[in-house]
């Protein structure tokens, strides 16, 4: 398990060398998306249509933030469960995302995009928002404005701190319950 | 009989909502300091001091503990010897709910459940009722996560399966949970009453303390039971490994229909935000 501070736009070099279990303290800019505006950028582009970011090495952060406070870009800002977004990530990383930020547990076909694409599944501590809040130095929505938290915003981040989970060669970091310790194999 | 104006309802709820949200109560970080000493894992130890930080940094900056600010459930006891003036008690919640997360920055995560529209006032609160005697209001509020509420079931056993199918059951919602719900979680658990009771007996137990004691001893014999057992899966916070999966099992049980055994498994998160106010 190695340590790295990385740049997004993420290069495909970096991606692609990334293992589960590192540490990655990411800097530069990744957007905001969760389930609603997943929604909306599927139908874009469905539609063809120009999308509100460039997703050629781009980060995705599955978080819908809490209002800003005065003096502060952004409120809290941890991340949501990732299942929920399972069923649009391969098809973004098709389209040149390299990662997604999130926590919890990915399906099998997002684990194969990793693989295919050369991409990564970072985990950030969840619950701590008011924490990784600190990491983000600037705020602003870019597109879905009417759907409040769950707009997508561009985010600058420095050290944003967070954790390979899975990796674009089948390395998963989370660890398989132990069902026979209480009698369920 | 005894008379309260319901604007100090709606101030006292609008100070819980930003409170609970900035301030992690004692008891969950007494839970945390505790399983943190029997945590020898690296990445354990690391994500027990990032949610410390997280909690200190929230109380010096105001910023809520965790962006999801939660659902607003209430649990209110109200004595049968007190009349409400001016607002209907379920208008003054909702009105200290939406006075809340304004003033205090929460967010607000109520939409409806087809058009996904946001309610932007993070109302309605869900708000259980129960009479009580006396001339006094307690009003106990929980913030709850999406993520762990997700993550939390009901079933009806058949009677036969009892303790042992309980036991089961819970192992298996939280393995298959897994990093989910944000763990170390909080399992809350409703045994009994009808498909409709149970949960809400799972959620009521979740407004415990951490660390408390059933005042029941064969209920509380039980909660320690499953929650050794629960650490044995090993998922660990954040799903990362450990002998933290749960902080603590809380269970609340009731009479139920000869033919039933209803069960409730109410996941809480680590950011386990409730407090109680008397009015
Ligand atoms: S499960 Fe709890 S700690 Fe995790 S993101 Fe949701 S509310 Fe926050």
């Amino acid at each position: 398990m190695a340590e790295y501070r990385i740049n997004s736009p993420i290069s495909d070099a970096d991606a692609k060398m990334l293992r589960a279990g590192d540490v990655v303290f990411l800097s530069g800019t990744i957007y905001t998306a969760r389930d609603a505006a997943h929604k909306r950028l599927m139908e874009l582009i469905d539609a063809g249509k120009e999308l509100p970011f460039d997703l050629k090495g781009s980060a995705i952060y599955y978080v819908g933030p809490s209002p800003a406070p005065e003096g502060r870009p952004i409120g809290s800002a941890g991340p949501t469960t990732s299942y929920r977004m399972d069923s649009y990530a391969p098809r973004l990383h098709a389209l040149g995302s390299k990662a997604s930020i999130g926590k919890g547990k990915r399906n099998d076909a997002v684990k194969q995009a990793l693989k295919d694409h050369g991409a990564v599944y970072f985990g950030a501590t969840g619950g701590a928002g008011a924490l990784l809040s600190m990491c983000i130095t600037a705020a602003k929505v870019v597109a879905f404005d009417e759907l409040g938290p769950e707009a997508i915003r561009k985010l600058t981040v420095k050290d944003f701190p967070l954790l390979v989970i899975n990796d674009s060669v089948g390395g998963d970091l989370y660890v398989k319950p132990d069902l026979k310790a209480v009698g369920l194999e | 009989m005894r008379t309260l104006h319901s604007d100090v309802i709606v101030d006292a709820v609008a100070k819980m909502c930003v409170s609970a949200n900035r301030y992690l109560p004692e008891d969950v970080r007494r839970s945390f300091a505790e399983a943190d000493a029997k945590e020898k894992a690296p990445a354990a130890k690391e994500i027990f001091r990032q949610l410390t930080e997280n909690y200190e940094l929230a109380e010096k900056s105001g910023l809520p503990l965790c962006q999801d600010t939660g659902l607003a459930v209430f649990f209110v006891e109200m004595g049968q010897d007190l009349r409400i003036e001016g607002e209907n008690i379920r208008e003054a919640i909702n009105h200290g709910v939406r006075k809340g997360y304004e003033e205090g920055k929460l967010r607000k995560s109520v939409c409806d459940p087809f058009t996904r529209a946001n309610t932007k006032d993070n109302t309605p609160a869900v708000i259980h009722f129960d009479i009580v005697p006396g001339d006094r209001l307690r009003i106990g509020f929980m913030a709850k996560g999406g993520g762990s509420e997700n993550m939390s079931r009901v079933t009806m056993l058949a009677p036969a399966q009892g303790w042992e199918g309980i036991k089961k059951f819970v192992l298996q919602r939280v393995a298959e949970a897994g990093p989910n719900p944000c763990p170390p979680t909080v399992i809350g658990i409703g045994i009994g009453g009808s498909f409709d009771y149970a949960p809400i007996l799972a959620k009521k137990a979740l407004m415990r303390k951490l660390g408390d004691t059933n005042p029941d001893p064969g209920l509380d014999a039980m909660e320690k039971e499953l929650l050794a057992e629960i650490n044995k899966l090993g998922i660990g916070p954040m799903g990362l490994g450990g002998v933290t999966t749960s902080l603590d099992v809380k269970i609340a049980v009731s009479p139920c229909h000869i033919a039933s055994l209803p069960l409730a498994v109410n996941v809480q998160c680590h950011s386990a935000r409730h407090e109680e106010v008397e009015l």
